[in-house]
């Protein structure tokens, strides 16, 4: 074939059809490669509600449970611990809850719970992940009314699971969904839309 | 023509003719190493590139026996590293050896690394060497990542955790992408065994393609010297470089001493001080993951704590990211950022010698500030030195312009 023969219109027609067509396949080859990464079937069944008694919590105590493989803090709060909530409101940076992601919006309250008596948060650190310790004793010279401690970067927060300002967490702990099944009975995971 | 030049580099006869007919064998061999030619000036920072290979290929090669005994999963991992050290006859010995290499692999990547800084070998033409080696040394740091999760441990768990968490700050995509890594929605059994799949094939690959990149780029333009000298302006009658030696057998030679005297300091290590007081294997790792409780004090392993330090300075998380991955990718404009007419510190003025010695002593005191707790003094310290190693950068193309530089003879000299 010489170069007058060639027909340019049909080449490049070609080329772009072979292009497109390469295009469209890798993409449609890429989508269960990039899906096989996301939670399988199995991780999100396991990651299913979980049943935590809570009957035999004592006032101030407090329970480590593991949802989805995160822990979650379960405070059963004493009345004088509630009544230091109001105290450091100017120190805090997110008092009234009012970042809708951090809570379901039955827990967007002063208390951040269902029942006020009971504080039901996820035990990691919003800054990076780590668990935070309870630090529970009322330290007045520090102006300090209880609340958790983390121990990778130094974020606080109170007994509602409120961010302190100038910590490096930027936003108060997270309140998983949960509801009461019974006094005695909490599900977290799983609200049916309201508590 | 043609026809001759197609002979050339072949041999005359025999069985290796044959091979030479179908496969470059001898050419080959000629081009990358008996007439590839490296200035005779080459001096105690030249045995790095070296090195890396030789931890290379002890991390290959353990790591190939660590796997037949290893096992991927959560409920099983922290004990298999235990049975691999308790009942796997020398078992000690190589898992010592894998854990320790890849501590001394970021010892002999980092003086390579200073290695072209010192002698501006990252600068016109060898720009792209530098970018391949910048990439292959972030695939390395996700190689080693993805390996310090591997042992399950209690730092192995909440390192990850950190880490991972990272990726969470980016706006919009942040939580989907976290899910992604992980497979689940915390670091789970899922995670631990694709981790598993990255440390042990894919990022392998990557790495092992990037380098063989990284060398034929090498070939193409030459090495540079301590005199920042292109050797390849003044070549003989027979084309070879004047102040070149081939590179067998007269750089491997020198090599093979630069070798045992490593091998010397790395059989020392692992023998008497494998977890090198907590900096090569962390304390708080020889405790099985525990997901109800962070370890007191979390610091990566001391290769990374240089950018941990600056993400730690950050009081913003977003920001904290961006910075933390600036600091690791940054090095990448050197070559831009560098405008000094000269390449080697040899020829550069007063300005160029204290601040590259600024950026050394910077990189170690953030090294350093890193592994300690994040104390406000500590944090203000780091705030400071975050400072000054942007500034090395940022600041280059100003303080390499206005520095005085001596002239640069026409062929290498020898000091001493």
């Amino acid at each position: 074939m010489t170069e007058d023969d060639l027909d340019r219109n049909r080449r490049h027609f070609l080329t772009v059809a072979t292009a497109v067509t390469g295009v469209v396949g890798v993409t449609a080859a890429a989508v269960p490669f990039i899906s096989s990464l996301k939670p399988s079937a199995r991780a999100q069944a396991l990651g299913a509600p979980v049943e935590v008694p809570i009957g035999s919590l004592e006032p101030g105590e407090m329970i480590r449970v593991l949802w989805r493989g995160k822990l979650v803090f379960v405070l059963r709060r004493t009345e004088e611990m509630l009544s230091r909530l109001a105290a450091n409101m100017e120190n805090l940076r997110d008092p009234d809850s009012a970042e809708v992601e951090q809570q379901p919006d039955y827990a967007a309250n002063d208390t951040r719970s269902v029942r006020p008596e009971y504080l039901i948060v996820e035990g990691s650190c919003t800054h990076l992940g780590c668990a935070p310790l309870e630090d529970f004793d009322v330290r007045p010279a520090e102006s300090w009314g209880g609340g958790f401690f983390c121990p990778c970067h130094g974020s606080k927060f109170d007994l509602a699971g409120r961010v302190f300002k100038g910590v490096p967490a930027p936003t108060n702990l997270r309140v998983p969904p949960h509801r009461f099944v019974r006094d005695d009975l909490i599900l977290i995971g799983q609200d049916s839309g309201a508590a | 023509m043609a026809r001759i030049e197609a002979e050339v580099g072949k041999s005359k006869g025999g069985f290796m003719k044959w091979i030479d007919d179908r496969f470059p064998f001898t050419e080959t061999m000629r081009y990358h190493v008996t007439e590839y030619y490296a200035s005779k000036n080459f001096n105690f920072w030249y045995v790095f590139g070296v090195l890396a290979f030789v931890v290379l290929f002890i991390q290959l090669f353990t790591g190939i026996f660590l796997t037949m005994n290893y096992k991927p999963s959560a409920a099983e991992a922290f004990s298999s590293v235990e049975y691999i050290m308790r009942d796997v006859e020398w078992g000690w010995l190589i898992r010592y050896m894998h854990s320790t290499g890849s501590s001394f692999f970021f010892i002999v990547v980092y003086l390579h690394m200073f290695r072209a800084m010192l002698y501006g070998s990252y600068k016109k033409p060898r720009e792209l060497i530098w970018i391949i080696g910048m990439l292959i040394f972030i695939v390395l740091m996700a190689e080693a990542f993805a390996g310090y999760l591997l042992p399950w441990g209690q730092m192995s768990y909440w390192g990850a955790q950190v880490i991972i968490s990272l990726f969470g700050s980016i706006p919009w995509v942040g939580d989907a992408l976290v899910e992604i890594i992980r497979g689940d929605y915390s670091i789970s059994d899922i995670t631990l065994n694709r981790f598993f799949a990255l440390h042990v094939i894919a990022l392998p690959l990557a790495l092992i393609g990037l380098i063989f990149v990284h060398i034929v780029a090498l070939h193409e333009v030459g090495s540079n010297n301590p005199d920042g000298i292109e050797i390849k302006n003044n070549k003989g009658a027979d084309g070879v470089p004047l102040d070149g030696v081939a590179f067998h057998p007269y750089h491997t030679s020198k090599d093979l001493v630069a070798i045992i005297i490593f091998l010397i300091i790395f059989c020392s290590v692992v023998f008497f001080a494998p977890d090198m007081g907590g900096y090569f294997l962390e304390h708080a790792n020889f405790e099985p993951a525990n997901l109800t409780a962070t370890p007191e004090h979390i610091a990566p392993v001391w290769y990374f704590t240089p950018f941990y330090a600056i993400l730690r300075a950050v009081p913003d998380k977003l920001w904290g990211f961006i910075l933390f991955g600036l600091s690791v990718v940054i090095p990448l404009f050197l070559p831009w950022l560098d405008r000094s007419r000269v390449k080697s510190i040899r020829y550069r003025g007063w300005i160029y010698k204290s601040a590259l010695s600024m950026f050394v002593v910077t990189f170690l005191v953030l090294g350093w500030l890193g592994t300690m707790p994040a104390d406000p003094l500590y944090v203000l310290a780091a705030r400071v030195f975050s400072v000054i190693y942007f500034a090395f950068f940022i600041l280059m193309p100003y303080y390499t312009t206005i520095d005085k530089t001596k002239p640069v003879p026409d062929r290498v000299v020898y000091h001493g």
